[in-house]
């Protein structure tokens, strides 16, 4: 399969992962190896915050995937500036995945701050990878801006509704053709993984999918597969779909043909 | 002097740098630090010296989606 691009670096898996919400630690480092993941999110909080600190640094390391910051939480264009210059340091990237929230009921990004911040933070050095919405508009301006790889929602963070706009998305992917695009947040199954692929995105970024599954070893297995197919699907070019049935089995020859 | 560290109301003393007020208040590594909302380079941690009422934070490693 042909590889992911992120500001200029390759990349075999076009699954990105978080590594938020597992059940335990062990099942975390477990599912994050099943999904064959190369880049895996991660975040800052307080020092006297539950679980934050250099366990968890290490458990993260010990991975050996490439980190993926993100400013989770913020809600201002100060906040996330700060949050991902603390970021840079303690991760040692320059990568951040900008998260600014507009609305707390439904998590949606705000549009008008996230460009703001953009444009800050590319001036500051940062390869931003903003987390927005499937805003056919807002993502000409990032991708205006300089942002290379652009992050639209499929839905609402942690609803694993799957794709609930997906002309949204394809008019995004066909209006874009050069920017790297990964549906981040909202799925809940491989099959909408695969369908994001199949769509020409260029890979998905997920979290709750995989940390809330019964079984998230082998969901995380599961998504690695359907990343797979998707891509596979859409380099494989559908066939056109049709509005009237056609019947694959040749007519000609039929028999009893006219004996009624 | 008062400081806000982590949210939370500290006491130090006012000749203090936010290098020392960390390592006094058992920060390990990694964290980054900022002051009153804006980050402070870890170089710049000693000759930084917080003034009464500022809020101080200290972040670490955490989970992430």
């Amino acid at each position: 399969m042909d590889k992911l691009t992120i500001y200029g670096e390759r990349f075999d898996s076009r699954l990105l992962i978080g590594s938020a919400l597992y059940p335990s630690p062990q099942i975390m480092q477990d599912a994050i190896n099943s999904s064959g993941a190369d880049i895996v999110t991660v975040s800052l909080r307080r020092q006297n915050s539950v679980a934050a600190g250099e366990d968890f640094w290490q458990l993260i390391k010990d991975t050996g995937l490439r980190v993926l910051p993100n400013t989770a939480g913020c809600h201002s264009v100060k906040e996330v500036v700060t949050l991902a210059q603390m970021c840079r340091e303690v991760f040692q990237t320059d990568w951040i995945k900008l998260e600014l929230i507009g609305d707390e009921y439904n998590l949606q990004p705000d549009p008008i701050g996230l460009l703001e911040a953009t444009e800050i933070l590319l001036k500051d050095g940062f390869k931003v990878l903003p987390y927005c919405t499937d805003d056919l508009v807002l993502c000409q301006r990032l991708a205006e801006l300089g942002c290379e790889v652009l992050m639209p929602w499929g839905a609402p963070i942690g609803t694993g509704k799957g794709l609930i706009n997906p002309y949204n998305l394809k008019t995004i992917r066909e209006r874009l053709p050069e920017q790297t695009l990964i549906v981040d947040a909202g799925l809940g199954l491989p099959s909408h993984a695969c369908q994001a692929l199949e769509l020409g995105y260029d890979a998905v970024l997920l979290n709750s999918a995989v940390a809330g599954a019964g079984d998230p070893v082998a969901m995380a297995s599961a998504f690695a597969h359907a990343v797979t197919a998707g891509r596979m699907s859409y380099q494989a070019q559908a066939m056109p779909e049709k509005d009237v049935a056609a019947p694959s089995t040749p007519t000609m020859g039929m028999p009893f043909w006219h004996q009624n | 002097m008062n400081l806000i560290y982590n949210g939370e109301d500290i006491q130090v003393d006012g000749h203090l740098s936010l290098q020392q007020i960390i390592v006094s208040k058992g920060a390990i590594p990694p964290f980054a630090v900022a002051l009153n909302g804006q980050f402070v380079p870890a170089g710049l941690l000693p000759e930084t010296k917080p003034k009464n009422g500022d809020s101080v934070e200290v972040l670490s490693p955490i989970q992430g989606g």
